[in-house]
């Protein structure tokens, strides 16, 4: 595998985990907002609290780790992105800096605050949205670069359906992914009120994704056609993505396996993000920056894969450990510790 | 009104971010040091005083760390919207302790997310300790990795510009450069004594208002011994960086000293006013110390601001950053050995009303130096952002929504600030430690033990 390969996979690996964990927090901070104006809170906010206060930092890690780690294996995204990234990336830092604080302030501080509820709430739908611009910019067509630099073309993006539906499929696959964990983590705390209701807003919120991809698709075929084009060569990665939706929907229809069904939504993902990115490629950014044209050089590259593994040895028992008290320990997650 | 151009409002706005960031960066390098050597002293003497004093700690740092977690990814990501042209080029050198650093706060932040809920959870109370030590290798290393990006801007190496492209590329000689020793040692020691001033500070002005009980006298000995011990440290660490500067990067030291020519048995000019002759009056003058300071000796010679292009020097106002940042340590040492030797010597009283109340004006001190002396080393090593090779100007971002962005954050640290602060007293107010003691260990006991 070359070097820019394995640095793409990394990173894609990395923002996966990232979509995973992030889409859980993000959607319960809007459940845990929903609880609380539908008084359901009693009901709900102890569950989700108990498994978001110890990880919230973590998933904020997973971002970092992606973009320090894009901006070191491919140095040229640093200007393109950055440039043109200026105003829309500081929206969302802005977001994601008021939902972790006010996430620690209502957490640790004062319980009963119901605005920094809202705001950790309505964060969680709108960072989302705001970093699949991110995505969708690079499908190219929405910078301009001539003799004064690049320029973003701000209008295009906010006018272009093929960024709104990728908007739309964010949000949705947050709600999605969230309520089908959540359901599995009420399972094992054996938490029924709160696992009827999850269950109902996963499956509630299953459809809406698999419509909001074909929109995307639809809009990848209009925008960008090649990238289209190379999709549908991989079209076998999102008919197992469609299978594995299938299976979790029937699971929890079903009332049953609710980790497994949890396993599959992961799997559903999985696949269509990687046949996503796998056919995003060579483009980072249509048309300025490709894989080869932009990787580091080669000493650095090798350092940063080493790095990589080595710190991998370091997390991977350390986040086992963490899942272990925290996720796997059925009497924590039941309250009783 | 005044016309701002890109590049100023991208160092205003970088400025502000980090001016910001490094209040709960500091506290994040430093309290889980102090907060490891509370519980293992509420293990060791079997003390719930420093049990609690350990849990306290812990909860109103959470907080902090939750505003330094976004304010750090807040800067990670300016660095690139701000300076993307010095992201290009330096990416290709130094994302190696960047990514490094991703790592070791990824690190912390799972065993901190362990240790904040297992309070309880373990029979033994040393595994409980145990987790101090990745919280503390990892705050610590982050300060590390980032400090070494810091020092290769001053003095970067471990590669060659060839035509344009960089080339011959050494990672790990860019990692350690001639700046990174002291820099780090600098900035390590400075913010375990900052955060030991700050804990220090809370607890005397508690003793002050006489609320005090034994809980808050044994913190305050704690947090002054180790105060003392970093202080000392600190000072060594001032001192080592002046030396590397004179060595190094003499403009730097020449601004902050005011020093024109080079010569040997130098003055130390303290405090002053300049004119646009750059004639100095008003000053305190102490003949050959600057040639001391710089090497040890009266002869060592010390390269003066006339050796470099006028256009390559530093602003001259830095010098007030320097002598307020060094007078704010000597203070801090001053003060901490008064009251360890006051607490050693029975015949005086350590608990002595202006001794504390110096104490409580410890704390912030120690911020605003560890605050001038950041503005010191970014602003003494300008027009630079890459000492030699690119300037701020070169790498600024071409962006025309650079004063929006500006607008947007310093209204972000300005809410962030106000609820951080309120959120803090509320914490502490609606449980006193008194209560918190008799609820948590009842009759003075400890279980598990």
């Amino acid at each position: 595998m070359s070097l820019e390969v394995a640095g793409i996979t990394v990173l894609w690996l990395f923002l996966y985990g990232y979509l995973i964990v992030a889409s859980i927090d993000f959607g319960a901070g809007f459940f845990a907002y929903y609880a609380r104006i539908s008084k359901k809170e009693h009901i709900m906010s102890k569950l989700i609290s108990r498994y978001l206060s110890p990880v919230w930092e973590v998933t904020n890690v997973f971002f970092v780790f992606f973009f320090v780690g894009l901006v070191g294996f491919f140095p040229d995204t640093a200007y393109y992105y950055g440039t043109a990234l200026l105003l829309p990336g500081s929206v969302a830092i802005i977001l994601i800096a008021i939902r972790g604080s006010f996430y620690a302030f209502g957490n640790y501080g004062s319980k009963n605050s119901t605005l920094y509820l809202f705001l950790y709430g309505a964060t969680g739908l709108l960072i989302p949205a705001s970093l699949s611009t991110a995505l969708t910019i690079s499908e190219g067509g929405y910078l301009r670069e001539d003799e004064n630099g690049v320029t973003f073309l701000a209008g295009e993006l906010f006018t272009s359906p093929y960024s709104w539906s990728v908007v739309f499929l964010a949000i949705v696959s947050v709600l999605y992914i969230s309520a089908s964990f959540l359901t599995y983590y009420a399972d094992r705390a054996e938490d029924y009120d709160s696992r009827a209701i999850m269950r109902k807003f996963a499956l509630f919120w299953g459809a809406p994704t698999i419509i909001a991809s074909l929109m995307v698709f639809a809009g990848l075929r209009s925008h960008n056609g090649d990238h289209f084009e190379r999709a549908l060569d991989l079209w076998w990665m999102f008919g197992l993505s469609l299978v594995f939706f299938l299976i979790a929907g029937y699971m929890i229809f079903k009332k049953k396996n609710y980790g497994t069904a949890f396993l599959m939504v992961m799997l559903q993902f999985f696949f269509a993000f990687f046949g996503y990115g796998a056919s995003h490629l060579p483009y980072i950014l249509y048309p300025y920056i490709t894989l080869e044209g932009s990787v580091v050089n080669e000493t650095m590259g090798m350092a940063l894969i080493i790095v990589f593994i080595l710190g991998l040895c370091l997390l991977i028992p350390s986040l086992y450990l963490l899942m272990r008290l925290f996720l796997f320990d059925a009497d924590y997650v039941k309250g009783k510790k | 009104m005044l016309e701002l151009d890109g590049v100023t409002l991208s160092r205003l706005l970088t400025a502000s971010t980090l001016i910001f960031h490094v209040i709960f960066a500091t506290i994040g390098v430093g309290i889980p040091v102090m907060i490891a050597i509370a519980e293992f002293l509420g293990i060791k003497r079997k003390d719930p005083h420093y049990l609690l004093l350990a849990r306290r700690w812990a909860r109103g740092f959470t907080i902090t760390v939750a505003v330094g977690v976004v304010t750090g990814t807040a800067i990670g990501l300016q660095l690139s919207l701000l300076w993307p042209s010095f992201m290009q080029v330096a990416g290709q050198v130094i994302a190696l302790p960047l990514f490094m650093e991703t790592f070791a706060f990824f690190f912390e932040a799972i065993f901190l997310g362990i240790y904040l809920y297992t309070w309880d959870r373990f029979k033994n109370r040393w595994t409980h300790w145990l987790l101090n030590i990745p919280i503390v290798i990892g705050a610590t290393l982050s300060a590390f990795f980032i400090t070494t990006v810091n020092a290769f801007m001053n003095t970067p190496q471990g590669f060659d510009i060839i035509d344009g492209e960089t080339v011959n590329i050494s990672p790990l000689a860019a990692m350690f450069n001639p700046a990174t020793p002291t820099k780090v040692f600098h900035v390590v020691t400075s913010s375990y004594m900052t955060s030991a001033l700050i804990l220090a500070a809370i607890t005397a002005f508690i003793i002050l208002m006489k609320k005090g009980t034994d809980y808050h006298k044994k913190a305050l000995r704690l947090t002054m011994t180790a105060g003392l011990i970093f202080a000392a440290g600190t000072a060594l660490a001032g001192d080592l960086s002046a030396k590397f500067l004179a060595k190094e990067q003499p403009e730097k030291l020449a601004a902050a000293e005011w020093h024109f020519e080079t010569e040997s048995n130098a003055d130390l000019i303290l405090f002053g006013t300049i004119n646009e002759d750059n004639e100095i009056s008003n000053e305190i003058r102490i003949p050959g110390m600057l040639s001391f300071l710089a090497g040890n000796s009266f002869d060592t010679e010390v390269v003066g601001l006339n050796e470099f292009p006028e256009e390559e020097r530093p602003p001259l106002w830095v010098h007030y950053m320097f002598d307020m940042m060094v007078g704010i340590g000597m203070y801090s040492l001053f003060i901490a050995g008064l009251f360890v030797m006051f607490t050693l010597i029975k015949r005086f009283n350590e608990w002595n009303k202006l001794l504390l109340m110096g104490i409580v004006a410890s704390g912030p001190l120690a911020m605003l130096a560890i605050e001038f002396g950041w503005i010191y080393a970014e602003v003494g090593r300008q027009p630079w952002i890459l000492r030699g090779i690119m300037t701020v100007d070169e790498a600024a971002t071409t962006s025309s929504s650079v004063g929006i962005a500006f607008g947007l954050f310093l209204g972000l640290y300005a809410v962030l600030g106000f609820f951080c602060v309120r959120v803090l007293l509320k914490m502490f107010k609606d449980k006193p430690p008194k209560a918190e003691l008799e609820k948590r260990f009842p009759g003075g006991r400890l279980d598990g033990l």
